[in-house]
């Protein structure tokens, strides 16, 4: 195999810190190379060392990095500068703020192209819509005046591998090029990158957490934890044959574990009947012609005792807000939500009081859901005296809070602790305490793992079904990962702008969907090649 | 003499009372104690905050006031007159001036003055001042500079013996806290016990000494600076936080105010204020037993339009921010759990937004400080009676203009403002390093 | 964007008339009808009656909010409120107390403002602005540390120190302009260099601080990122992403003064006796002429409205985010 980038022993430092420990691999002429890892393990950094544009508090401290035989950490910065962009290009993760929002994108790949290349301003325009078309941009000669807000998530990552793409470059970075967008849009993109670098012999640094989109994507694959490649092997022999523990536990994490066992229960806990939510936008000179958005446009569910449904649907598909309707929490404009037989979609704040107490919510972002000015007993404590729910007494209170803690497998001695001292993972538990606090029958779970990693993520899966077989509270779990839903889920609501557009029982719906956008949405999702093979039946 | 606060006096010690009260309040907090710990790792917050407080304690030793009920021949005080604890300190200054203009440590006036002497005829001459004891400087000034070491030494070495005893593990730079304490102590003392003998900054116009003008400055400076955020903070924070909760009809009538208010220039709107209140105080004038407590009460009126004028930049920020912590899960969360909006506001909002105000309040500080200097010069600050670093300014103007110059007092207010203004500005750009949250990363 | 801006000015309205009330309820409890009446008849022999007579003649008889006596829609407008409002947003001011024409005297003094106010907003706008590039190039250096620490000093330091210590240092004591005074034309220049000096010096600290922390803010986005993993120099980033994506928030400060900048500096003007709108003002609030001050406080209201009016359009020619 020819070589193209050799890094060696390479070392990064701190504050006295050491974040990356004698970091060393190959990455071949037209091979992609995935480093996978979790967040912390300085896959990025890795990847910033290469282009030298680690931030300022970072410093090299050994090692080196060798494109070729160009040793990179000897180049001055006018020289690095011809290497950056020209032989390796980098795309990142956040296509909306990775290009500059006041400049067309025409030009942001143009700039590119005039920096690395001596060429006429008519070549630079028909190599940009030549590299347009290229990337699949639809109508790409006239998308060159165009700018990024008016592009979609996906179409912003492929102005990012045009770009990239512009100057040949010999080496592509592609730092969690696809963790931002929409499955069926991942698909897309994961595709378009892999057939560029079979047609242009490019080679490319896959960098991700995901190890089903390594399994799809990558030659061979490093596995970095804490600063440490633990294991690099090639793609076919890594899945087969993990050799390290971390790997394996991390395959293991990722594999989704086993179906959830079937419940069937007949008792109809909430059912929401022909729901509609929709948000008014004023329009017009005066600001009085609405127009109206519609979130959630004619849903019907049933979620019964001790089940439950997964909500799976792409961003802006209205599964969060529905979720809010249900809580009440944003006005329904029409359709009807009954708990236990109990019409509940319209209720004064103090009817609505004991239902509150019934149902309770769990978000995605462990970071916004706690108040940070306030302790984790504090945080726990508020619904329990909002709702008049639990002991009365404070040190039976406080004793309640303690075993809510150990329940969700904390420390007790948390109590005294303020949310930021936590991790992700322990904050979502906390989130998790602080919904059970008041005893509920029915919780909403929106996207509760999807800002996790992978082994935490399996965690707080695995909690919520022992929570489930213990409580028999149910779940409406929402989320736009198909593959963690037969480890969860006993029955599944697709849904698409707005709509439910098919609904049933986990099984009969991921095995065989009758719906187009279920196909899609199955086919897009990139699978582990152990997971496919066991899910058949 | 009988205790006699002033309107401004008690409300100068209501504020130091919230602060007490806040202060014990948000120190049981770990999360506050640490922010705090973190704003004063650094060595400029340190020895500006030592500046700062002894501007305050100027301020509050002003802020003491008594009533002579008998006069008293040797102190020259006169029955009803209204001192200050900073006053009794400063008798020697108080009472006694000169006739005219003298340069610092001067034994003699600035200007000829014409006297006829015995032979009757008229001369010009250098008239001797009349309370100024020729002395040794370097004497005096080392035994003052001794004094003012020794004493800051003393709370210097009671302050770290209570440090030991707490045993408190910090990491906070009180060695230059200490450098600048003992450094102001000796700079007072020098000043302080060369002032028994000089002039030590000259004298004014009409002989009053530019010292002890300088230091009845910093009341007005202080209190401008600090008793406005009092009027300025309940109206940001209250319309600030409703508009960003409530939203609807709510937050138009809000922005409304303040979009309102904000659009007439501020120096204007202050100006109408200000003739406004002069014509209603013209109309009672008598309100007032003393010119002392006119002018008091015009620095309270001052204050109280300065605050009207001056809160919708803040309610404006903390709208927005409302805005944003409103969206967050863990409101929602309060949401779900049925928390009223009340509740929700005062422990979930208001706790949020701390970081905006307290960058806020430092920030105006020296804003207001130079703001006063400028309202004064226009002829709608303070009393022109009042001791204001602005009407020494508006003084010195036309001193500049004299032949030979009178600099002194234009020195000194510039002096003492500048140490005053920079210390706040170091203080607050530390305060707003940390409490931003950009800066965190 | 042609109905975006009507209904922007629409809006305007409503502001005006509250800035009216404001004005209107100051002023007229500083100085009614009848203390009008007495300070225009004399103040020593003044009867009641001649004082109603001065009312009537002049149209101030009536209830200031409520007419009573009229009937519908004349109920609110028959009302010295209205009345005096109208006048203002006719542009009409009336007469100051020494009868003259203020909307005359306004045009009139527009001028002189303007060459102080003119050049010391540009002067300042490009010398800030290319300081605080030349520190966030080299940040964290010395010279950007050293640079920092100066604008401290430099804010710390009350305006009117710089005004009395520039006069001194460049008229009294070395000659080199003019102390105070005001020329038209070319004749003009050396009166205005040095307030435009001492103007541009006074804001020099609070404004590059400004500046630097937009581009700071800026540096650390994804997109500057971006551009450096192109090939892009420090400076060819610095000059092509940064200052383009700065301009937004720095256009929010700044369009917002412009208008603004008619009414000139009150501080300036009087020390230096620019013969502006800034002196004029400052010389009605001595004189406490309170229709001047009035009429100042309607234009500078407007004008602030215009500036925020000017703020968005600009917004959309610079971001193209935002269309109206």
């Amino acid at each position: 195999m020819n070589r193209l980038l050799h890094v060696n022993g390479l070392r990064l430092e701190t504050a006295g810190k050491t974040v990356l420990h004698d970091v060393s691999f190959t990455i071949g002429r037209g091979e992609i190379f995935a480093l996978v890892g979790e967040s912390g393990s300085g896959k990025s950094l890795t990847s910033l060392a290469i282009m030298r544009l680690l931030p300022q508090a970072v410093r090299v401290t050994g090692g080196e990095i060798v494109l070729e035989d160009v040793p990179l950490f000897r180049l001055t910065e006018a020289q690095m500068q011809k290497v950056r962009g020209k032989r390796i290009s980098m795309i990142f993760q956040e296509p909306m703020s990775a290009l500059n929002p006041v400049m067309t994108i025409g030009e942001q790949v143009a700039e590119a192209l005039r920096l690395h290349f001596d060429l006429e301003e008519s070549e630079v325009r028909r190599r940009v819509v030549a590299l347009f078309e290229e990337v699949a941009l639809p109508n790409a000669s006239a998308r060159y005046s165009w700018y990024p807000h008016q592009l979609s998530g996906g179409q912003k990552q492929r102005v990012m591998i045009a770009m990239a793409l512009a100057c040949e470059p010999d080496l592509l970075i592609a730092d969690e090029p696809t963790t931002a967008l929409d499955v069926t849009v991942q698909a897309q993109v994961l595709e378009l990158l892999k057939k560029i670098c079979q047609n242009r012999e490019l080679s490319i640094l896959f960098i991700t957490h995901d190890l089903t989109v390594v399994s799809q994507m990558a030659d061979r694959i490093a596995v970095m934890k804490e600063g440490h490649i633990v294991e690099t092997a090639d793609t076919a022999h890594f899945f087969s044959a993990p050799s390290h523990p971390y790997t394996q536990r991390l395959l293991r994490d990722a594999l989704g574990i086993t179906p959830k066992p079937k419940e069937h229960r007949d008792e109809t806990l909430l059912e929401v009947e022909d729901l509609k939510v929709h948000f008014r936008v004023k329009k017009g000179l005066f600001k009085r012609a609405t127009e109206s958005v519609k979130a959630v446009d004619g849903v019907s569910l049933k979620i019964a005792r001790g089940t439950t449904l997964a909500l799976v649907g792409e961003s802006g598909s209205g599964k969060s807000t529905l979720a809010q309707a249900i809580l009440s929490l944003v006005p329904v404009t029409k359709g009807h939500i009954h708990y236990r037989g109990h019409d509940i979609t319209r209720l004064s704040e103090k009817e609505r009081k004991p239902y509150r107490q019934k149902m309770q919510v769990i978000f995605q972002d462990p970071f916004s859901a706690l108040d940070p000015r306030m302790r984790i007993g504090e945080i726990i404590k508020e619904g329990m005296e909002s709702l008049e729910a639990g002991p009365r007494n404070k040190a039976q209170q406080r004793a309640c809070i303690e075993t809510l803690l150990q329940r969700v497998e904390l420390d007790p001695s948390y109590i005294d602790r303020y949310p930021h001292e936590l991790s992700g993972g322990q904050r979502q538990r906390i989130g998790i305490a602080r919904a059970l606090a008041v005893d509920p029958e029915l919780i909403i779970c929106d996207e509760p793992t999807s800002a996790l990693d992978v082994s935490v993520r399996a965690q707080i899966l695995a909690l919520l079904k022992r929570l489930q077989q213990e409580t028999g509270v149910s779940y409406l779990f929402i989320t736009h990962d198909l593959s963690i839903v037969p480890a969860i889920a006993d029955s599944v609501a697709v849904m698409q702008a707005g709509r439910v557009v098919e609904a049933g029982e986990t099984e009969r719906v991921l095995l065989s969907p009758t719906h187009p956008y279920t196909r899609t949405l199955l086919a897009a999702a990139p699978k582990l090649p152990i997971f496919h093979t066991k899910e058949k039946p | 003499m009988t205790l006699h606060l002033l309107l401004t006096d008690i409300l100068v010690w209501v504020l130091v009372l919230l602060f007490v009260l806040l202060g014990w309040r948000m120190g049981r907090s770990v999360q506050i104690r640490r922010t705090w710990h973190r704003i004063f790792r650094s060595k400029v917050a340190m020895a500006s905050a030592v500046i700062l407080l002894f501007y305050i304690l100027f301020a509050l030793l002003d802020s003491v006031h008594f009533r002579v009920d008998n006069a008293n021949e040797k102190n020259a005080l006169r029955e009803g007159e209204i001192v200050s604890l900073l006053d009794l300190g400063m008798l020697h200054r108080k009472h006694y001036s000169e006739r005219t203009y003298s340069a610092p440590f001067a034994l003699r006036e600035y200007t000829k003055s014409t006297v006829v002497d015995e032979q009757g005829r008229a001369r010009q001459r250098y008239l001797p001042l009349c309370y100024v004891k020729d002395g040794d400087y370097i004497r005096q000034s080392v035994l003052g500079a001794g004094l003012g070491l020794l004493i800051a030494l003393g709370f210097i070495l009671v302050h770290w013996v209570w440090r030991r005893k707490r045993e408190e593990e910090t990491v906070l730079p009180w060695l230059s806290a200490y450098i600048t304490f003992a450094l102001l102590f000796m700079l007072f003392g020098c000043m302080y016990v060369m002032s028994f003998s000089y002039h030590v900054l000259g004298t004014d116009k009409v002989g009053g000494d530019v010292l002890y003008a300088s230091l009845k400055s910093i009341r007005t400076g202080v209190l401008i600076g600090t008793l406005t955020t009092l009027v300025t903070l309940p109206l940001a924070v209250v319309l600030g936080v409703s508009a960003g909760y409530f939203r609807g009809w709510v937050d138009d009538v809000i922005q409304y105010l303040y979009t309102t208010l904000s659009s007439i220039p501020g120096v204007l709107l202050i100006a109408a204020g200000v003739l406004t209140m002069q014509v209603v105080m013209d109309q009672y004038a008598d309100w007032f037993a003393s010119t002392l407590e006119r002018s008091d009460l015009r620095l309270l009126f001052l204050i109280v339009i300065l605050g009207v004028t001056s809160w919708t930049s803040l309610c404006r920020m903390v709208r927005a921010e409302t805005l944003r912590i409103a969206k967050m899960d863990y409101v929602t969360a309060a949401r779900a759990f049925g928390v009223g909006k009340m509740r929700i506001m005062l422990r979930h909002i208001v706790p949020n937004l701390m970081h905006i105000i307290l960058i806020s309040v430092a920030l105006d500080f020296s804003g207001l400080v130079l703001a006063e200097a400028v309202l004064s010069y226009v002829g709608v600050g303070v009393d022109p009676t009042m001791y204001s670093w602005g009407n020494m300014i508006n003084q010195a103007r036309l001193e500049m203009a004299r032949e030979p110059m009178v600099w002194w007092s234009l020195f000194a207010s510039f002096i003492f403002m500048f140490i005053l203004v920079l210390a706040a500005n170091l203080f607050s750009d530390r305060v707003q390093h940390v409490l931003d949250p950009r800066n965190v990363s | 964007m042609f109905a975006y801006i009507i209904r922007r000015v629409l809006y305007a309205i409503p502001i005006l008339i509250g800035v009216n009330l404001i004005t209107f309820m100051l002023f007229f409890m500083l100085n009614s009808p009848d203390d009008m009446a007495r300070a225009q008849l004399g103040a020593k022999q003044t009867t009641p009656a001649m004082i109603t007579a001065w009312k009537a003649e002049k149209g101030y008889d009536k209830p200031l909010f409520y007419n009573e006596k009229a009937l519908g829609i004349e109920k609110v407008t028959d009302t010295l409120f209205v009345q005096e409002s109208l006048k203002l947003f006719a542009f009409d001011f009336g007469r100051s107390d020494a009868n003259r024409d203020i909307g005359r005297e306004i045009r009139e003094r527009m001028g002189p403002s303007l060459s102080i106010a003119l050049p010391t907003f540009l002067i300042a706008l490009v010398t800030n602005i290319s300081l605080a590039l030349l520190l966030v190039l080299f940040r964290g250096s010395m010279l950007d540390l050293s640079m920092m620490v100066a604008a401290v000093m430099i804010m710390s330091v009350s305006g009117l120190f710089y005004i009395i210590l520039g006069q001194v240092l460049f008229s009294k004591l070395w000659h080199w302009v003019p102390i105070s005074g005001y020329a038209h034309g070319w004749e003009g220049v050396k009166f205005i260099l040095l307030p435009v000096f001492i103007g541009v010096f006074a804001g020099l600290g609070s404004g590059v601080r400004w500046y630097r922390a937009i581009f700071l803010e800026q540096i650390n986005q994804d997109y500057v990122r971006t551009a450096r993993a192109k090939g892009l120099s420090e400076i060819r980033v610095l000059f092509t992403h940064v200052l383009r994506n700065g301009m937004l928030p720095i256009l929010t400060g700044v369009v917002v003064i412009i208008p603004s900048l008619f009414m000139g500096s009150l501080i300036m003007e009087s020390f230096f006796g620019i013969p502006g709108l800034g002196s004029y003002t400052i010389d009605a609030i001595n004189a406490q002429d309170f229709a001047i001050v009035k009429a100042m406080v309607f234009l500078g209201s407007v004008l602030y409205i215009v500036g925020l009016i000017l703020t968005d359009i600009s917004y959309t020619l610079f971001d193209p985010r935002v269309t109206l």
